[in-house]
């Protein structure tokens, strides 16, 4: 405030542009600040999951999960996002070896797996809303809607991220900071499929059995 | 077009908040006017609204809490007038209908917009420097979080004079927060201020984590770390991990309340107790949140001025862990009376008191740090002081609460509110007051009118006891909170007493902003050239006041638990080595404009304005991911340039490099 | 310090007014408030054995210790004693555990939903919190009064506890401990009058707009006085049907006490099952 040593250089210093050899490890600091940004994302499906739980008997007359759940269509679902956990992991062992071109085919498949994740679960939640079903009936759908609706948006989210990412590789390449930005990608999805395996067994086997 | 909102959304006819209405326009012209007049708009913009500087943001933060102090206050002081009045068949001067928005915006404003604005700003200004770094992890996120919060604040002021606030008490309980019986916009307000902010807070503690666990000074190993530090680290574990409990709370009511689900609502199999579970899930570890930045500041305080190190620093450091993980098994002791059985009940009363004894072995360690030491009774002394007596007070009421038998007679009376007073305004807000006094000349190179600070000290003092144990008094008499007006003759001269405690604690916060003038006025003769004005421990204390945009010329190397100290008895000079460059990041307004973006979608969506919502939340995200695109982020400062800077300094010990 | 001075002054000036005031909580008229007194004034004791030490030593060393001329005892480096470490961990720690067993047996002593051990035969009144007032229903009796109760003296009352739909709180203050009224639930809590007397009863719960006004008066009267306050009752002619009651339910405030000398038989558990719930939007009388 009273002296010069304060002023921030910032808007008009050299642009020169350096993203990788800040004197802290940029790489170490970005994933550990993610991967706390991840178990705070968890705590909210912990929050989903306890509502769920505590909600899941709450069925004021209306339908059970036992009348809604299809094993089967759910099971293909779940096997369309394990799948794309697996080429996500192919396209980051390619982003290890630096090929880009793998990495954009890898990706490409993700998408198109985690897509189709998505056109799964929207049909499944429209037929149950046409069904009667919908979360507004009671309480117990409200949970579902919510804990599953939340993950789908996740989904979703990656799915742009993804669509973006794949954009920058073709500007970018592989290197430097898209390594990282692709870490945290894969970091990202991988959650989400943990994310799901909970979901799969704790609403749908549960509920169904 | 505009949704729910038409000009009768603002209330004309409510003379108080038309005349606070028109004060805020013409206070905001005439700043605004004033700007313009100096040619200052520029300067706003590139080193403040834009700065992406942790020092910045810190005091961009610490002056939301203040304002926001005042708002907060002048809601309190609206209802001790009201409480004072309102016996037998007075009514006093506000309705209900105003009376429980004023109540509820008092709760949620000085928790959510000036303790946790405060907390944060000094732990912004104060950590990086304490572990030798040069910025945050994540400066633009720093930023982002900030203007996050400030959003939130700003949202939660347009409610003064478009539409209303929330009825429901600062938690918004369900079913009364439910839309059946608040169908007006004032919960959501209270649901959409808190989400920006809660965002801003929740990015906030991920980014201060990150800072203490990999950017600290070489040699600087856990138990080297300055307890001010480590109270910020636990805070932030905590922020982390029960931040996002509040979010999917307000998400779940915001679906009741916008779409019509059944999780809080009394049909349909919701389950409001549900909701006040989750919410002191969160609640209760946000209290641990505010109070132990504050014991870190104490911690420091008390050290520097007594010129020794912290007794059982390892105790302290353990007993802040403890807090910290105790603080998430207690939720159950804001509602006893619930009648959840006398098992529950019995096992969280014990836990709760559990948590008094590390936080009673802190107050031993403040105590024989001063003992065979040489105190100097500054007012960050006295501050610490008026603590130590007037939490161990409230302490004591806070475990005699977590016994379930007597809690069923204390619970929502005068008694809790007297409770939460004592340890938040004694605990809570004089920490920060002290950590403001402490670290003001660090950051503006000038030390704070003595005189003026002992004058806030006392007068905060007496009227808080004043204004506060006679609410202690009432408990026992059987008054509940939150009440409008009453028939019980024998309640008023102890609420006209509260009253007259509130007008002393008036004059305390007079005097602070007196000695803020004074202190500007004088700051010449104030001014702190040696970077250390306390004979300090800490490495805060080993750089300029104010300090480099790029804090440490050299990167310090730490071999001590109070290194600074450690370096002045050693008494090293460091080598005169030439300085490298210093690679610093870019100050930018992606923070800023992305904030002001979320805070219009909140106001859309409060309105149900849902076109502008919709745009909003487009244009939001397509401004993050153009954002991704940007790789011009940092910049490299010339060793010449951090030369130049140094030089201007007066020489000081230098930490080994 | 000066804050404690005056803060003495302050109650000693205020004796005369102490003595005139009545402290619900502190001089309770039952056996269960009796009782959750002496526990807080046990608790209140057992913690001042470390708080007035405390309070006296922060204000000692900051004195004593205090920078000025002739200062002696400074040691600039000693930061530790393993003596002191332990016993300021041991002392808290005695005390909590004390207080522990003491938390855990009153716990389950003073539980609300514990029925009184006493001689007499119980009065069972059911309480509906409606908005903004306080239903009482007499199921063996078959009548029902709002914002009135009437006991018999030195005879256990046990209290089924709902509410139409906000969440109050049911008090008297000066009988023994509060327990929440939620709708779709029902709590209980046992109280007993010692002594004949009218006690104040309020909802500690914040309810919105007709909180303030939200209280009643319970009697404790003689058995012979309260059966005859049960014939008068009787000898009423209002009805308390699924329609008058969604009547009364509806929101008002500041309401006087009525009788009802009929009662649907089962009312109080449907009314739990939220067979007539209260959904409406509150229109709120503005002021």
């Amino acid at each position: 405030m009273s002296s010069s040593t304060l002023a921030n250089h910032g808007a008009h210093g050299a642009a020169v542009h350096h993203e990788d050899d800040h004197h802290h490890d940029v790489d170490g600091t970005t994933q550990l600040g993610f991967w706390i940004y991840l178990m705070s994302d968890c705590i909210i499906f912990a929050t989903l999951f306890a509502t769920y739980a505590v909600l899941a008997g709450a069925t004021d007359g209306g339908p059970t999960g036992r009348e809604l759940f299809e094993l089967g269509f759910v099971f293909i679902e779940t096997m369309f996002l394990l799948a794309s956990s697996g080429t996500c992991g192919l396209a980051m062992l390619a982003s290890d070896r630096g090929d880009a071109d793998k990495v954009s085919f890898w990706l490409k498949i993700t998408f198109v797996l985690g897509a189709c994740f998505i056109a799964m679960e929207v049909y499944e939640f429209q037929h149950l809303i046409h069904e009667g079903a919908s979360p507004q009936r009671s309480a117990f759908l409200s949970a579902f809607f919510t804990l599953v609706g939340t993950h789908g948006l996740h989904v979703t989210a990656g799915l742009v991220w993804m669509g973006v990412l794949m954009f920058q590789i073709k500007r970018f390449g592989v290197g430097g900071f898209m390594t990282r930005r692709l870490a945290t990608f894969s970091m990202f999805w991988h959650f989400l499929d943990v994310v799901w395996i909970c979901v799969f067994t704790l609403v749908y086997l549960k509920g169904a059995m | 077009m505009f949704g729910k909102l038409t000009l009768n959304s603002v209330p004309w006819h409510e003379p108080i908040i038309m005349v606070v209405f028109a004060g805020i326009v013409i206070g905001g012209l005439a700043v605004l006017s004033l700007i313009t007049w100096f040619g200052k708009w520029r300067y706003l913009w590139d080193e403040w609204l834009t700065s992406v500087d942790h020092k910045r943001i810190g005091v961009m933060y610490v002056i939301l809490a203040f304002i926001m102090l005042l708002r907060g206050f002048s809601d309190a002081i609206m209802m001790r007038g009201q409480q004072a009045i309102a016996a037998n068949d007075a009514a006093g001067y506000l309705p209900p209908h105003h009376y429980d928005q004023v109540f509820t915006a008092h709760g949620v404003i000085m928790i959510f917009f000036m303790a946790m604005p405060f907390a944060i700003g000094l732990m912004n200004i104060v950590m990086p420097l304490q572990i030798g770094a040069r910025d945050v992890a994540f400066p633009f996120v720093n930023s982002l979080s900030f203007w996050l919060t400030a959003g939130g604040a700003i949202l939660i002021n347009i409610s003064l004079v478009v539409g209303e606030f929330a009825k429901t008490g600062w938690l918004a309980y369900p079913p009364l927060s439910e839309l059946g019986y608040s169908p007006d916009v004032g919960v959501d307000y209270y649901i959409w201020a808190l989400q920006l902010s809660g965002i801003g807070t929740t990015l906030s503690g991920v980014n201060l984590i990150t800072t203490i666990m990999k950017m600290r000074a070489r040699g600087m190993n856990m138990m080297r770390v300055p307890v001010f530090t480590w109270t910020t680290l636990v805070a932030n574990v905590l922020i982390v991990a029960s931040f996002p409990i509040l979010t999917a709370t307000l998400v779940l009511l915001t679906l009741d309340r916008y779409l019509g689900f059944h999780f809080f609502t009394v049909d349909g199999g919701g389950n409001p107790m549900m909701y006040i579970n989750l919410i002191w899930a969160w609640g209760h570890p946000e209290v641990y949140i505010l109070i132990l930045p504050a014991f870190g500041i104490f911690s420091e305080v008390i050290s520097t001025f007594s010129g020794k190190p912290l007794f059982g620093y390892k105790s302290m450091v353990y007993a802040t862990v403890c807090i910290g993980v105790l603080s998430f098994l207690v939720w159950v002791h804001h509602f006893f009376t619930m009648g959840a059985g006398a098992d529950v009940n019995a096992v969280f009363g014990i836990t709760t008191m559990i948590i008094s004894i590390p936080t009673g072995v802190k107050i031993f360690n403040w105590l024989f740090t001063m003992y065979r030491g040489k105190v100097r009774l500054t007012p960050p002394v006295l501050w610490t002081i008026g603590f130590m007596i007037t939490f161990t007070i409230g302490g004591m009421t806070g475990v005699l609460l977590a016994v379930p038998g007597a809690d069923f007679q204390l619970h929502n009376s005068l008694f809790l509110i007297a409770h939460f007073h004592n340890v938040i305004i004694g605990g809570v807000l004089f920490g920060y007051l002290a950590g403001f006094a402490y670290w003001f000349p660090k950051v503006f190179g000038f030390k704070l009118n003595e005189r003026w600070g002992k004058a806030s000290f006392f007068c905060w003092i007496v009227g808080f006891y004043m204004a506060f144990m006679p609410l202690y008094v009432l408990g026992f008499m059987g008054m509940t909170r939150r009440i409008n007006h009453y028939d019980n003759p024998d309640w008023q001269p102890w609420l006209i007493f509260a009253a007259c405690g509130a007008v002393v604690i008036a004059a305390g916060i007079a005097c602070q902003l007196i000695q803020l003038v004074v202190s500007i006025r004088d700051r010449k003769a104030l001014a702190d050239t040696t970077g250390d004005p306390w004979d300090g421990r800490t490495l805060e204390w080993s750089v300029s006041s104010p300090p480099p945009f790029y804090n440490f010329a050299e990167e310090p190397e730490v071999t001590e638990l109070d290194a600074y100290w450690d370096t002045k008895q050693r008494n090293r000079k460091g080598p005169a080595k030439p300085y490298g460059p210093i690679h610093m990041p870019k100050s930018t307004g992606a923070g800023f404009v992305l904030a002001m973006l979320g805070l219009v979608v909140g106001f859309a969506l409060v309105w149900h304005i849902w076109w502008l919502a919709i745009a909003g939340f487009a244009i939001t995200v397509v401004g993050i991911i153009t954002h991704t695109f940007s790789t011009d982020r940092d910049y490299d400062v010339p060793a010449e340039e951090v030369a130049r800077i140094e030089a201007l300094t007066a020489p000081r010990p230098m930490m080994e490099a | 310090m000066i804050a404690k001075t005056l803060r003495r002054l302050f109650l000693l000036s205020l004796l005369p007014l102490l003595a005139a005031c009545r402290f619900p909580v502190l001089d309770p008229k039952g056996q269960v408030g009796i009782e959750e007194r002496n526990l807080i004034v046990t608790a209140t004791l057992l913690m001042l054995i470390v708080v007035i030490p405390v309070i006296v030593m922060t204000l000692l060393f900051a004195w004593r210790y205090r920078d000025r001329e002739g200062h002696s005892g400074y040691l600039p480096n000693w930061s530790h004693s393993g003596k002191i470490e332990f016993v300021v961990w041991a002392v808290p720690c005695v005390i909590i555990a004390i207080l522990a067993v003491i938390t855990w047996n009153s716990s389950h002593d003073l539980d609300p939903y514990k029925p009184l051990d006493h001689a007499e035969e119980p009065v069972n009144i059911q309480v509906v919190s409606l908005d903004w007032k306080w239903l009482f229903i007499y199921p063996e009796e078959g009548i029902a009064t709002v914002n009135e109760i009437v006991v018999p003296a030195n005879r256990p009352v046990n209290f089924s506890i709902s509410s139409s739909a906000l969440m109050n709180s049911f008090w008297i203050p000066e009988l023994g401990g509060q327990i929440y009224a939620m709708a779709g639930m029902e709590t209980k809590l046992h109280l007993i009058a010692d002594h004949e007397g009218v006690y104040d009863g309020l909802s500690a719960n914040y309810s919105g707009h007709g909180f303030s006004d939200m209280q009643f008066k319970m009697r404790a009267v003689t058995d012979q006085a309260y059966d005859a306050w049960i014939d008068t009752v009787h000898a009423g002619h209002n009805t308390l049907n699924g329609d008058s009651y969604q009547d009364l339910a509806r929101p008002s405030t500041n309401v006087e006490p009525m009788f009802y000398a009929q009662v649907q038989p089962g009312l109080f558990d449907d009314i739990v099952r939220n067979k007539y719930m209260v959904l409406g939007h509150h229109v709120e009388p503005r002021s």
